[in-house]
C-alpha cells in the first residue's frame, strides 16, 4: 500500500496532539483559576488550525494518507482525509471552536472544572481521530475513546441523580453501539482479517454479508446518530452535560455516528441494494417524526432539543435513504441530489443545534432554570440572547430565507425524483416518508414557537426569570457567529453546494451541477425548467417589502404609539401563572397525535366548589421505545440472570466439564465455518 | 429596454395582488351576507376599514417588546412576497424563478410563525390559545399541502408555478383523476389556512372557539391593519394558487405583448370574483367545527391527496 504524505492529514493529526496536550495541561492545572481560560482558549485556535486544514483538504482535491506504527503490529494505525473527511472535519472543528468560544465564558461558572477541563479536549480529539481512521482498529479505538470521554463529560454532574441514570443509560448503548460496529467491521473484513479500510473497499463481501454488516453498521452508527428507538440514551444524557459540551454531543457526536453509517453504507459495502435504501428510509421518517413528536412535550428546555436532534438526525437519515435507493438503481444524479441534502443537512443541523444549545446553557447561567414553565420573558432581559436564539429556532423550523429551509427544500426535490424508481414498494414509500417529513417540518415549527414563546416571551414566571441578566460577551460571540452563519448558509447555500461537490463525487460517482455559475446565485438541483430556489432574492425581498410599508406607514399615515395594560378580552389577569404553559401548549398537539402513540393519560383533579384545596392535573406519557422494546428486553434479561445465577455455585468438576463443552463447540463452529 | 419591460410587468404582479386583495374579500363578505339576507358592507369596506386601522394609535401592552411590533411588517411582508411570487395575469415573469412552490408555502408558514411568537408575547391566555391551535392546524395541514404539492409536481413534472400553469394550459392535460382529489384536498387546506369555516370563524370575536383572531387579540391600530391586511392577501394568495395550478387557462405566455397581458389580467380577476362568489356559499352551507374536528376534516384532506399522489406513482395518467 503506497503511503502518500502529505500536510493536510499530518496537519489534522497534529490538531488532535494539540488537544491532547491542551488535555495534558488541564489534568495538571485544573485546579487553578487560570486553567479555564487556558484550555478553552488553546482549544478554541487548535480548532480554528484543524477547521482551516479540512477546508483546505475538502478545496483541495487528492486524499491524503498517513501510517504510524502504533495500534495492531500487522496493520499500523491507518488515517487517511478524504473529502468525506475533510467535510466531517469542518462540522466537527466548527463546532468545536464556537463551543470552546461558548466555554471561554460558560466554562467559569463550574464549579468542579477538573471534572471537565481535561475532558473537553480529548473529546475534541476523539471525534477527530474517528473521522480520520482509515482501519477498523483505529476508528473502534478511536470510536470508543470518544464515547468514553463523552460519558466522562455526561457524568460532570454526578450528583445529581438524574444524571447518573443518564450515564448509566448512555454507557450501556454505547457500547452495545460499539459492539454492532465490531461486529460489522470484523464480517467486512471476513476471514482474511483485512481491517484496513483500504482492503475492505478492495473486495466488498458477498451478498448475504453485506447484509448483516450493513445491518450492524445501522443499529451501531444509528445508535451513536439517535435512531429510533436507539435514541433513548440521548435526551437523558445530551441535557445532563454542561451547555458547551451538550452542543458538542447533539450538534457534533451525532453527526460523527452518520460519517460511520455513510462510510460504511456508501463507501465500504460497494453498491448498496434497494432494500437498504428502502429500510434507511422508513426509520428515517418514522425517527423525524418522533422525535419532535417527544420534543413538543418536554418542558426542560435541554431536553427538548435534544430530542429535536433525534429529529433532524431522521431528516438527514431520509435524504441518505434516497441516496442509497436511487444509487441502487443506477439513478446517480438523483442520488448525488440526496445525498447532498443530507449532508447538507448534517451541517446545517451542527450549526444551529449548537446556537441553541448555547442560548439554552445562557439561559440557564442567567436564571439557573432549565424547566421551561419557569422562565418567561428573557427578551427583556436578554436581548441579544433573544434574538440569536429566534434566528436558532426559525432555522430550524425550516423556516426561509434561513439555512434549515435549504437542506429540507433539496430532501423534497428528491423526493419529487422519485418516480424513476422501478420498484413499487420504494415508490409507494416515498410520498408517505414525504409526508411525514412535511409532518417533521410543521412540528418542528409548533415546537420552537413553544420553546421561544415560553422561554423568552411573555411574562416571567418565577423571580428568577425576572432578575435574570444578559451573559458575558464570548458566549454571546458564540451565539452571534453561528446565528450570522446559518443566515449566511441560507442566503449563499450555492457556496456549500458546491463545497459538498467532491464529497458527493467521491461517494455516488457524480454531483449536482455546480451553482457558483447559476444566475443570481439561485440554487438549480436539476434543471432550472424543474425547480429553484433563491434565499437571496427572498431575503432582499422581504427586507425591502418590510421596511418599505413599515415607511410608508410610518410617515403617511401615523407611527402614534401608547402603551397599557393588556387588554386580553377585558379581562386581564394579573398574575403571570395565567399565561400558557408548555404543557398547556403542546395540548392540542397532544391529544390529536399522542393519544394512541404515546399512550398519553391525563389526570384531572377538580376540587369541588367551596373546597380550599388546589386542584390537579398531570400528564402521562409513555415512551412506545421504552415500554415496547427496553422494558421487555430489561425483564428477559433479569429473568435469564436469575435463573442464571445457579452457576455460580458449581463444584470444579462441573465448571471444568463447562469449560471443555465450550472449547468443543466453539472448534465446531470453526470448522464448520471453514 | 426587455429588462425594464419585465421589470414592469413583474412590478404590476406585486402592485397589483396588494391592490385587489382588499376587494376580493369585500366580495366575498358582501356575497355572504347577501345569502343570509342581509344587506351586507360596501364592497369596498375592506380599504375603508383598512385606512382607518392605520391613522389610529397603536396601543401595546407594558411588556409588549420589539418583536411584537415588528411582527406585523414580518407577517406581511412574508405574504406579500410570496403572493407576488405565483403567477396569477402570466408565466414566465422575470423573478418567477426566485421561488417554487415548496418555498411559497413554506414563506406562509414562516409568516406563521410570526404571528404566533406575537401570540405569545404578551403572556395572555388568549394569545397562547390562540397560538397552540394555530400551530395544530399548521400540523395539520402542511402534509396534505405537501402531498397536493406532489400531486402538481407529479403532472407538470415541475414544482416551478410559472412552468406549472405553462404546462396545464399547453399540454393535454385533460381531466384527471388525480387533479381532481388535488382540488378537493386543496380546497379544504386553503379554508383551514385562512380561518374560514368549518375551522375558524372570521366573524367572531370574544369566543373560545376563535383561532386566528385569538392570537391577534392584543394588536391594534397600524400593527392590526398590517396582520388584517396580510390576512386578506393570504386569501388572495389561495385563490391565485388554485388559478395557477388547477384553472390556469387564459394566462399570459412568457414574453407576450401588452393586449395578451391585459387580456390575462382580465381573465384572473373575473376568476378571482368568481372564487370569491364561491367561498361564501360553501362557508354558509357547514356550521364551525369543534377543535378536535379539526383532525378528521383535514384528515380528509390528506387522505385525498395521498390517493392522488399514489395513483400517480402507480400510473402518470391518472
Amino acid at each position: 500500500m503506497p503511503v502518500v504524505f502529505s500536510l493536510s492529514v499530518v496537519l489534522s493529526l497534529w490538531c488532535v496532539a494539540g488537544f491532547f496536550a491542551v488535555a495534558g495541561v488541564a489534568v495538571l492545572a485544573g485546579r487553578y483559576r487560570f486553567a479555564t481560560p487556558l484550555v478553552y482558549g488553546i482549544a478554541f485556535l487548535v480548532s480554528l488550525v484543524a477547521l482551516t486544514s479540512a477546508l483546505l483538504a475538502l478545496t483541495g482535491g487528492e486524499p491524503t494518507a498517513l501510517r504510524l506504527p502504533l495500534g495492531l503490529p500487522w496493520v499500523g494505525a491507518n488515517f487517511r482525509l478524504d473529502a468525506l473527511s475533510a467535510f466531517f472535519l469542518v462540522v466537527i472543528n466548527l463546532g468545536g471552536a464556537a463551543a470552546s468560544l461558548y466555554g471561554l465564558g460558560y466554562g467559569p461558572h463550574e464549579r468542579a472544572p477538573l471534572r471537565v477541563l481535561p475532558f473537553y479536549p480529548a473529546f475534541l480529539a476523539g471525534m477527530n481521530l474517528v473521522v480520520l481512521a482509515d482501519d477498523a482498529f483505529t476508528f473502534l479505538v478511536a470510536w470508543e475513546f470518544m464515547s468514553l470521554v463523552s460519558w466522562a463529560l455526561v457524568m460532570a454532574h454526578h450528583l445529581v441523580p438524574a444524571n447518573t441514570r443518564a450515564g448509566y443509560t448512555y454507557l450501556v448503548m454505547a457500547s452495545f453501539g460499539t459492539l454492532c460496529l465490531l461486529f460489522s467491521f470484523g464480517v467486512m473484513a471476513g476471514s482474511s482479517g483485512e481491517y484496513a479500510f483500504a482492503a475492505m473497499r478492495a473486495t466488498p463481501p458477498e451478498w448475504g454479508m453485506a447484509l448483516i454488516a450493513f445491518a450492524a453498521a445501522l443499529i451501531g452508527a444509528g445508535s451513536k446518530a439517535g435512531l429510533v428507538p436507539l435514541h433513548v440514551w440521548l435526551p437523558l444524557a445530551h441535557p445532563a452535560a454542561p451547555s458547551h459540551v451538550s452542543a458538542l454531543l447533539s450538534g457534533v457526536m451525532t453527526k460523527v455516528g452518520v460519517y460511520a453509517f455513510v462510510r460504511v453504507a456508501f463507501d465500504l459495502l460497494g453498491q448498496p441494494t434497494p432494500w437498504s435504501g428502502l429500510v434507511v428510509l422508513g426509520i428515517g421518517g418514522i425517527t423525524a417524526v418522533l422525535g419532535i413528536l417527544y420534543a413538543l412535550m418536554q418542558h426542560d428546555l435541554k431536553r427538548l432539543l435534544a430530542y429535536s436532534t433525534v429529529e433532524n438526525i431522521g431528516v438527514v437519515f431520509v435524504g441518505l435513504g434516497l441516496a442509497l435507493a436511487f444509487q441502487s438503481n443506477g439513478l446517480n444524479a438523483a442520488a448525488a441530489l440526496a445525498l447532498t441534502a443530507a449532508l447538507l443537512h448534517v451541517f446545517n443541523h451542527s450549526l444551529f443545534k449548537s446556537l441553541l444549545f448555547f442560548g439554552a446553557g445562557a439561559a440557564l447561567s442567567a436564571t439557573g432554570e432549565r424547566h421551561m414553565d419557569k422562565l418567561g420573558g428573557l427578551i427583556h432581559r436578554m436581548p441579544v440572547t433573544a434574538v440569536v436564539f429566534l434566528a436558532g429556532c426559525c432555522a430550524i423550523s425550516a423556516l426561509p430565507p434561513l439555512n434549515g429551509f435549504v437542506s429540507e427544500w433539496l430532501t423534497f426535490q428528491a423526493i419529487l425524483v422519485s418516480p424513476q424508481l422501478p420498484q413499487l414498494t420504494l415508490k409507494l414509500m416515498v410520498p408517505v416518508v414525504g409526508a411525514l417529513l412535511a409532518l417533521s417540518a410543521a412540528f418542528a415549527a409548533a415546537c420552537f414557537v413553544k420553546a421561544y414563546g415560553i422561554t423568552f416571551l411573555g411574562r416571567p414566571r418565577t423571580p428568577a426569570a425576572e432578575t435574570a441578566t444578559e451573559v458575558d460577551r464570548f458566549s454571546l460571540a458564540a451565539m452571534i457567529v453561528l446565528a450570522l452563519l446559518c443566515l449566511a448558509a441560507g442566503v449563499f447555500p450555492s457556496v456549500l453546494i458546491d463545497l459538498l461537490g467532491p464529497v458527493v463525487t467521491g461517494l455516488v460517482g457524480t454531483r449536482i451541477p455546480g451553482q457558483a455559475a447559476m444566475p443570481w446565485l439561485s440554487i438549480v438541483p436539476i434543471a432550472q425548467s424543474r425547480s429553484s430556489y433563491n434565499g437571496m432574492i427572498i431575503l432582499l425581498f422581504l427586507a425591502s417589502s418590510g421596511t418599505f410599508t413599515a415607511l410608508v406607514i410610518h410617515r403617511l399615515a401615523t407611527r402614534a404609539t401608547r402603551r397599557s395594560a393588556m387588554w386580553d378580552c377585558g379581562f386581564p389577569q394579573a398574575l403571570p401563572v395565567t399565561q400558557y404553559t408548555g404543557s398547556g401548549f403542546a395540548m392540542p398537539i397532544r391529544r390529536v397525535f399522542g393519544a394512541t402513540l404515546f399512550h398519553v393519560r391525563e389526570q384531572v383533579d377538580m376540587p369541588r366548589p367551596g373546597e380550599m384545596r388546589a386542584g390537579h392535573f398531570r400528564v402521562k406519557v409513555f415512551d412506545p421505545a421504552w415500554r415496547f422494546a427496553y422494558g421487555p428486553l430489561v425483564r428477559v434479561v433479569g429473568v435469564t440472570a436469575t435463573r442464571l445465577n445457579r452457576l455460580q455455585f458449581l463444584t470444579i468438576r462441573r465448571y471444568l466439564t463447562l469449560v471443555f463443552c465450550a472449547l468443543v463447540i466453539l472448534l465446531l463452529v470453526v470448522a464448520t465455518w471453514r | 429596454m426587455a429588462l425594464t419591460y419585465d421589470l414592469i410587468a413583474q412590478g404590476v404582479q406585486v402592485l397589483v395582488v396588494l391592490a385587489i386583495a382588499p376587494l376580493v374579500l369585500g366580495v366575498t363578505r358582501k356575497v355572504r351576507a347577501r345569502l343570509l339576507r342581509r344587506v351586507g358592507p360596501p364592497l369596498l369596506q375592506a380599504y375603508f376599514d383598512l385606512w382607518k386601522l392605520m391613522h389610529k394609535e397603536a396601543v401595546l401592552a407594558y411588556n409588549a417588546s420589539w418583536l411584537y411590533r415588528a411582527v406585523p411588517y414580518v407577517a406581511f411582508a412574508a405574504t406579500w412576497v410570496a403572493a407576488a411570487l405565483v403567477p396569477t395575469y402570466a408565466t414566465g415573469l422575470i423573478f418567477s424563478w426566485a421561488a417554487d412552490l415548496i418555498a411559497i408555502v413554506a414563506l406562509l408558514g414562516t409568516a406563521r410563525f410570526a404571528l404566533a411568537l406575537a401570540g405569545m408575547d404578551v403572556g395572555t391566555a388568549f394569545g397562547g390559545i390562540g397560538s397552540s391551535r394555530e400551530m395544530l392546524i399548521a400540523s395539520l395541514a402542511e402534509p396534505a399541502m405537501l402531498l397536493v404539492v406532489f400531486t402538481v409536481a407529479l403532472v407538470a413534472g415541475t414544482t416551478q408555478l410559472s412552468d406549472v400553469a405553462a404546462h396545464m394550459i399547453s399540454s393535454p392535460v385533460g381531466l384527471r383523476v388525480s387533479l381532481g382529489l388535488g382540488l378537493f384536498a386543496f380546497v379544504m387546506i386553503a379554508l383551514a389556512e385562512n380561518a374560514r369555516i368549518p375551522i375558524d370563524n372570521p366573524m367572531t370575536h370574544l369566543e373560545l372557539t376563535m383561532v386566528h383572531e385569538a392570537m391577534v387579540l392584543e394588536y391594534s391600530g397600524r400593527h392590526l391593519a398590517m396582520i388584517e391586511f396580510a390576512s386578506t392577501l393570504k386569501l388572495t394568495l389561495y385563490f391565485s394558487l388554485l388559478i395557477c395550478m388547477f384553472v390556469p387557462f387564459g394566462l399570459a405566455p412568457a414574453g407576450a405583448p401588452l393586449p395578451a397581458l391585459a387580456l390575462g389580467m382580465a381573465v384572473y380577476v373575473a376568476k378571482l370574483f368568481v372564487l370569491a362568489a364561491l367561498l361564501p356559499i360553501a362557508e354558509t352551507a357547514v356550521a364551525k367545527m369543534r377543535v378536535f374536528r379539526y383532525p378528521v376534516f383535514l384528515g380528509g384532506a390528506f387522505a385525498a391527496a395521498a390517493l392522488a399522489v399514489f395513483l400517480l406513482f402507480v400510473s402518470q395518467r391518472f
